[in-house]
């Protein structure tokens, strides 16, 4: 008996029982759907928190920061701490091969120390301010949009300039989304702390994905009803956790290295010495893959220049990555789960109509056995019509997941896009299968061992 | 050798704690071309033999060939073909399938065989034209009256060219002029060379077959040879097969 005479003989007898075909098919079209969408809303979030490491600087950027807390065996070292200073960047330089674009940061967090910046009656009060290289561009992953950003002239010559993040035009000289027009404040002169500098770069104003699909929504809307219409609250924290490293870099403001160190960090007065401590080193190891061995470069030279005490410690975002991960796989497994029990709930679904169907058609059977069809081509049959029902089931659920999940997108167009991978519609479409041949078993087992003379004689 | 040998063969049911002998000792030759007719009251067994002869049930022992392979000690997949291939039956209440069509039904035993579409299609057509209702293919069984209706069965028995036919009560759903016109079928069918066994509970229509096998309490009673004891079929077979 050949493969597509059973599939023929499988799908009329689901044809002629449409409906209960259908009710059947329900469990395993849930089962599929939330599969697909469950994977997809998954998909969707990994995305938005792969966005923000990568806005972060990538997995390669490590982190060497100050830290007065020595560890305990230290800790009658405390008076000699020498801190970071520009000779460990000098250090590195030469004696880290591993790593590149070592840049010396002097940070003054708002938060910490504050930091009034000041245009004529404005003010704004940016989350950090640092003193750095220019090659803290590419470590954070910034853009210039206008003018420029500061070059090692200016550091050597410690001039008054300074880059700015997009918030801090918008406090200091007004929001174009509120005033209607967009004011470059390239050359204008502003006020750190009371010190004049000259505004030479803006960055581009740094999005989530959703915040950009958040923008083009209120145009769409402002197109839609120009006589004004809702004006969305577009406050600043609504864009979730993966959404903070985007607006720290639209609240920074950086000047060169030196200029810091000279306007902020000099004697301020008698009984003062300058401050030559830097807050920390950012750098970028050349190979992800051999991270641990630069780390352990840059620790070496560490040790040597610090005399082996320990004021230091590496950040790396692979704590970051590691987070990520497990949220991520802890979204999928619930997902799996919800997906699992849909799919076990219609597999007894499967298994509960096609023991009907035996039942009923135990003379069928009989008379097929009689004219010649072995156990295995009845087993072959009931199985191939369980598989059929799963596998029209696990299409119609493929179907159901894509409009599922455009309806999510059209009814929170905001979030994080889930995103279907045919991966994921081929392992539902696979598990939809499975579970159809295992449904089957049962009533094919039951129905293969009808003895041909009682299932002749069964009314 | 004879087409069919059963040698002691005893089928024995368990029914509660009552042990029941259906069949008790049967020996029985079939030869190739026989019309028999088995005949007995009901619960003499004899549906029980046709089974057994039928290979859709094994008996509990004893040994049986048929076409010269042993039946007693094959296995369940063995019989399966032996019944696709070498047996054709016919059934009291028919026992065509309701959802396929005539042709379909006829068909049967050819898919599992294995036959490509078409050399079903046109056997299919072949042993419809036997039974004269090719022009019935593409009717349900519903469609079609008892009478046609067996012969549906009877060109589903054929399809195979099978070595013996099994008909069991093949009239006993119809009224007495179809019936007749099943049993001129049947007739017609060994004056071709069909080995023909026929299970009937009606003296009347085993007279009418060459030989006869009367069964009582699970043991062949007579075995009757019309021809060897003198007296011819007085089944006419020179009437037109109902149109």
């Amino acid at each position: 008996m050949n493969f597509w005479n059973t599939m023929f003989i499988g799908m009329k007898e689901i044809w002629a029982h449409k409906f209960r075909s259908l009710l059947t098919m329900l469990g395993i079209i849930l089962g599929v759907s939330s599969l697909v969408a469950m994977s997809a809303l998954v998909k969707g979030m990994e995305n938005g928190m792969k966005e923000a490491l990568v806005a972060m600087g990538g997995l390669e950027k490590v982190r060497v920061e100050f830290q007065d807390d020595l560890p305990p065996h230290q800790r009658h070292l405390t008076d000699q701490i020498p801190g970071l200073l520009m000779k460990d960047v000098y250090a590195l330089q030469s004696g880290a091969p591993l790593v590149e674009n070592i840049t010396p940061i002097v940070e003054q967090h708002g938060y910490r120390t504050r930091i009034n910046v000041t245009y004529r009656n404005k003010r704004a009060r940016p989350w950090r301010l640092y003193g750095t290289w220019p090659g803290i561009l590419d470590l954070e992953d910034h853009r210039v949009e206008h003018g420029r950003m500061f070059n090692e002239i200016d550091n050597e010559e410690a001039r008054s300039v300074c880059v700015i993040g997009i918030e801090l035009r918008n406090d200091l000289f007004g929001d174009p989304e509120k005033t209607g027009e967009e004011i470059i404040p390239i050359g204008q002169t502003i006020r750190i702390n009371g010190q004049p500098f000259t505004i030479v770069g803006m960055f581009e104003h740094y999005m989530t994905e959703k915040e950009k699909k958040e923008k083009e929504l209120a145009k769409l809307q402002a197109q839609q009803n120009p006589q004004g219409g809702v004006v969305r609250d577009k406050g600043r924290g609504s864009s979730g956790p993966s959404g903070y490293v985007f607006r720290l870099k639209n609240n920074s403001i950086f000047i060169p290295l030196k200029t810091m160190m000279i306007q902020f960090r000099a004697a301020a007065g008698l009984d003062e010495k300058a401050d030559p401590r830097l807050s920390g080193i950012y750098m970028k190891v050349r190979d992800i893959s051999l991270l641990e061995t630069a780390l352990q470069q840059i620790r070496n030279v560490l040790q040597v220049s610090h005399n082996g005490i320990e004021d230091w410690s590496f950040r790396t975002e692979e704590d970051l990555a590691d987070g990520i991960q497990v949220t991520i796989k802890n979204f999928r497994m619930s997902g799996v789960i919800i997906a699992a029990i849909a799919l076990v709930v219609g597999g007894i679904g499967i298994m509960n109509i096609m023991l009907a169907s035996v039942s009923e058609r135990v003379r069928e059977i009989g008379i097929r056995k009689a004219v010649g069809a072995t156990t295995t081509d009845i087993f072959v049959q009931i199985i191939i019509e369980s598989l059929i029902i799963a596998l029209i089931g696990g299409i119609m659920g493929l179907v159901v997941s894509i409009a599922l999940v455009d309806s999510i997108t059209a009814f929170t167009p905001t979030e994080n896009n889930p995103v279907i991978t045919g991966e994921a519609m081929l392992f539902a479409w696979g598990c939809s299968a499975m579970v159809g041949i295992i449904a089957g078993m049962i009533p094919a087992f039951k129905a293969s061992k009808l003895h041909p003379i009682q299932a002749l004689k069964y009314d | 050798m004879a087409l069919v040998e059963l040698r002691d063969i005893r089928k024995t049911y368990h029914l509660g704690g009552e042990v029941i002998h259906a069949l008790d000792g049967v020996d029985l030759d079939v030869d190739q071309g026989d019309f028999t007719s088995i005949i007995g009251p009901s619960g003499s067994g004899k549906s029980t033999l046709m089974h057994i002869l039928g290979c859709l049930d094994t008996p509990s022992s004893g040994s049986m060939t048929l076409d010269g392979m042993d039946i007693h000690d094959a296995t369940p997949r063995q019989l399966a073909k032996v019944r696709g291939e070498k047996i054709g039956f016919v059934f009291q209440f028919f026992n065509l399938l309701p959802k396929l069509s005539v042709a379909q039904n006829v068909e049967l035993p050819l898919i599992y065989k294995g036959a490509s579409s078409r050399e079903r299609r046109e056997r299919a057509m072949q042993a419809l034209d036997l039974v004269n209702l090719e022009d019935r293919a593409k009717h349900r069984p519903s469609q079609l009256s008892g009478g046609q209706q067996q012969r549906v069965a009877i060109a589903r028995a054929l399809v195979n060219d099978p070595r013996i036919i099994f008909a069991d009560e093949p009239t006993g759903n119809l009224d007495s002029h179809t019936g007749e016109m099943i049993l001129e079928t049947f007739c017609k069918l060994h004056e071709e060379g069909r080995t023909i066994m026929l299970v009937t509970h009606d003296p009347e229509i085993a007279a009418l077959t060459p030989k006869k096998i009367e069964i009582r309490d699970g043991k062949i009673a007579s075995d009757v040879d019309a021809k060897l004891s003198g007296r011819e079929s007085r089944f006419k077979l020179n009437r037109p097969a109902d149109t």
